[in-house]
């Protein structure tokens, strides 16, 4: 990496925008278009298919000059980050699912917004992402191009660059189509620290819409149920949300992203990690009607279904009313609401209030949900 | 949706449990029961089990009235052996093993079906037997068998599938019957001498099928009342009701709250798919119950060609429960699972030693996910009169898991 791509990305406040002038601005040849529509072992070679193959579908798609510069690591100023806060969050996340693509999104756009929501909970500006795939031999070239264009378009949404990567083809029957996995780097700036440890008695349990959505989709685009559904994926990079909400409060105690094991686990985690009780109230909990259908039928809990673009924010009472409204406003927490509280006893222990008037214990999933006999 | 939300409205609770309150309080003053010696309400199925908890409904009643869970989850009935039986089969290279989903943690003596799988097994979680009859299709040179489980609810879908692959003739599909039914089951619990019930929440979906008018011996030979009841919370606390009230009454019926859904004489058509291909057993192994005569069916020998027990070598293998495990008890309502010497020990849902402890539907489930905590340091939902009535009766201490 040369010095003069690390310098471009400043100042980081801009990183997004400069990512598009050099889309604008370019000066480096357009990559050589793949003639291949089949993936096979030579493009994992390390040789020109594999080049090529990175030049057409990765760096032509993802187009930015940390990438393009081709070395084996993208390269940035310390004092440029340093510039966003002084702490930096860095996290890693794989992804397989099935099918590849989905009402609402596919393996790329969660491949991307996972990861940037992994660093947004922290409170971090998310700046950058590797992606590193695990291709099928068989798989359509077709395919991984579409799923590279789903990752430029949500990184650009989030405002990141993916800056590196690495292609990796196994035999056929060695792995299910693509996986992908992406690590990204971000910012926390001075001033904000969240962790699930924060949570104090009192304190209110908020989301940002409705809950297993993801889960859902998934279930019902694998067909095998014969339902028919209009849900979606609710697959989306949070980091613009959290922006606000942090604006409006900037000592939100706990955020997590709620995805495999849904709100429940996340509640779990809050509770366990702070020795407090947590208490959510049915009534409150936005859950789309469909979904609450296709839960009943399968015997599934939404609490515990995947979700893709909702996180679970535990804040100071004093400051609740702000948080939820800057949420409301935000196109990506139209659906908020206030879900629960947060108590001193019984430690660790989530309990819920149900549309029923009764309590019940909001507990760890064990295993993977499995649909009821009857 | 909307259909559903009417009978989970929190308001037509409260009337109910304002009159089961009164009641119970007068059942209290009689000395008919007390908060140490609770009236007893056996739910028959597990669907009840589940709704019970999953609404809390347990903690609206007085304390002088407790559910008793019956053995009505038909995953957590199955014996061991039979686990063993299904690994043995899904294990066959030719074999595509296809099972509904709860039934894939039950732990056989080595394997349950989700670790074979693991081992390499060709196990498939289907949603119907008809989705193991299209694969039986889609793959007609391999062997597809159906373990088809559960009571009178799930044996009519199993019998239409095996009728239409007769008349399809298809070739490569089979049944490995471990379907059970109900009737001499309740009455072996009615039979166990170490048993105290008052009465009888009856089977909502079972019940669809085989109708109301069977239950006619529970009354006339057992003096139970028995109320066929639906599964939403509402449903539930209105059984309770109409049960509280035979016993206030000095009635002892059948009675159907679930009449949207459950005609007296039940479905005629299903039931004579079910007589159609298949024939009571002599007896058939439970979970914690021991063999039961009668209890389990098998495939009619019209439909030889169609069950996996002759077509395949089964090892028909006889394994004892546990010796710590005390399924059985918690089945026959003798105690509850918390009083189990390994529950929440030796047995979680991690690690089920008992299959009560692996099914959402099991009892054991379904109390340490949702129960297994002292509640009173929850909010109390109530303040009953029954409470007030029996305030100097201290509440028997809940244990801490």
């Amino acid at each position: 990496m040369n010095g003069q791509a690390a310098a471009d990305v400043l100042p980081l406040a801009e990183t997004a925008s400069s990512v598009d002038r050099h889309a604008a601005g370019d000066r480096r040849p357009r990559a050589p278009r793949l003639r291949d529509t089949t993936i096979n072992m030579a493009h994992g070679s390390g040789g020109k298919a594999m080049r090529d193959l990175i030049a057409d579908i990765f760096v032509g798609t993802f187009d930015n000059p940390e990438l393009s510069a081709l070395e084996d690591q993208a390269v940035f100023s310390l004092a440029g980050l340093a510039a966003g806060g002084d702490r930096l969050a860095f996290t890693t996340d794989t992804y397989v699912v099935s099918p590849l693509f989905f009402p609402g999104g596919d393996i790329g756009t969660l491949a991307v917004a996972g990861t940037v929501n992994d660093l947004a909970v922290s409170g971090a500006k998310p700046l950058y992402l590797s992606c590193g795939v695990v291709l099928e031999e068989g798989l359509p070239v077709e395919t991984l191009r579409r799923v590279a264009a789903s990752m430029k378009r949500v990184a650009d949404r989030a405002g990141v660059a993916i800056v590196t990567g690495d292609t990796k083809v196994v035999e056929r029957g060695s792995a299910d189509k693509l996986f992908v996995n992406t690590a990204g780097v971000g910012v926390i700036p001075r001033g904000i620290s969240i962790s699930a440890k924060n949570a104090r008695p009192g304190d209110i349990v908020i989301i940002n819409g409705c809950l297993g959505d993801h889960g859902a989709a998934i279930l019902i685009a694998r067909n095998q149920l014969a339902l028919q559904s209009d849900v979606e994926s609710d697959c989306r990079p949070l980091n613009s949300l959290v922006a606000a909400m942090l604006a409006a409060c900037p000592g939100i105690h706990c955020l997590r992203d709620a995805t495999r094991g849904g709100v429940a686990t996340v509640l779990n985690e809050f509770a366990q990690s702070a020795d407090v009780a947590i208490r959510i109230d049915e009534a409150s909990i936005p859950i789309r009607e469909e979904v609450k259908g296709a839960c009943e039928i399968l015997g599934l809990d939404p609490l515990y279904l995947a979700n893709e673009g909702k996180l679970v924010a535990i804040v100071p009472r004093d400051d609740a009313e702000a948080v939820l409204a800057a949420m409301r406003a935000h196109p990506d927490g139209a659906e908020s609401a206030i879900v629960g509280v947060v108590r001193e006893s019984p430690e660790g222990i989530v309990s819920m209030r149900t549309v029923f008037g009764g309590e019940r214990i909001v507990d760890m999933l064990v295993g993977e949900q499995l649909p009821r006999i009857c | 949706m909307k259909y559903v939300d009417e009978f989970r409205d929190p308001e037509k609770a409260k009337t109910l449990v304002r009159e089961i309150d009164a009641m119970v309080a007068g059942f209290v003053r009689e000395g008919r029961c007390s908060n140490k010696r609770p009236l007893q309400i056996m739910e028959v199925c597990g669907g009840h089990t589940h709704s019970i908890f999953r609404y809390g409904i347990h903690r609206l009643l007085p304390e002088a009235v407790e559910f008793v869970h019956g053995p009505g989850c038909p995953v957590c009935v199955l014996p061991m052996g039979r686990v063993d039986d299904c690994v043995a089969l899904a294990m066959r290279p030719e074999v595509i093993f296809t099972t509904f989903g709860d039934a894939m943690r039950v732990p056989g003596s080595k394997l349950s079906l989700l670790k074979a799988k693991a081992e390499g097994a060709d196990v498939r979680m289907v949603y119907s037997p008809l989705d193991a009859l299209q694969l039986a299709r889609e793959n007609p040179r391999r062997e597809v068998i159906f373990f088809g489980l559960g009571f009178e609810t799930t044996m009519p879908s199993t019998a239409m599938t095996v009728l239409q692959a007769k008349e399809e003739g298809i070739g490569n599909f089979s049944l490995f019957c471990n379907h059970i039914t109900i009737i001499p089951t309740i009455k072996a619990i009615l039979d166990s001498p170490d048993l105290h019930l008052d009465g009888f929440l009856g089977p909502g979906h079972v019940s669809m099928v085989i109708g109301t008018r069977i239950y006619g011996f529970i009354p006339a030979h057992y003096k139970k009342p028995i109320t066929v009841a639906g599964f939403e919370p509402l449903d539930v606390l209105q059984s309770v009701y109409m049960v509280l009230k035979q016993i206030a009454d000095g009635r002892c019926e059948v009675e159907n709250q679930y009449g949207r859904i459950v005609p007296e004489d039940g479905n005629r058509a299903a039931l004579k798919a079910i007589h159609e291909v298949f024939e009571l057993r002599q007896f058939f192994e439970w979970r914690g119950l021991g063999s039961i005569d009668h209890s389990g069916v098998r495939v009619r020998d019209a439909y030889a060609e169609f069950d996996a027990e002759r077509r395949f070598a089964v090892p028909n293998i006889r394994i004892a429960d546990p010796k710590s495990c005390q399924c059985g008890e918690v089945l026959k309502g003798v105690i509850k699972p918390r009083e189990c010497k390994v529950f929440g020990s030796a047995c979680t849902p991690e690690t089920p030693l008992g299959s009560l402890m692996v099914s959402s539907e099991g009892a054991c489930a379904a109390y340490y996910h949702y129960g297994r905590i002292d509640t009173s340091a929850l909010d109390r939902p109530r303040a009953t009169n029954a409470q007030a009535a029996d305030a100097k009766q201290e509440s028997p201490a809940k244990a801490v898991a």
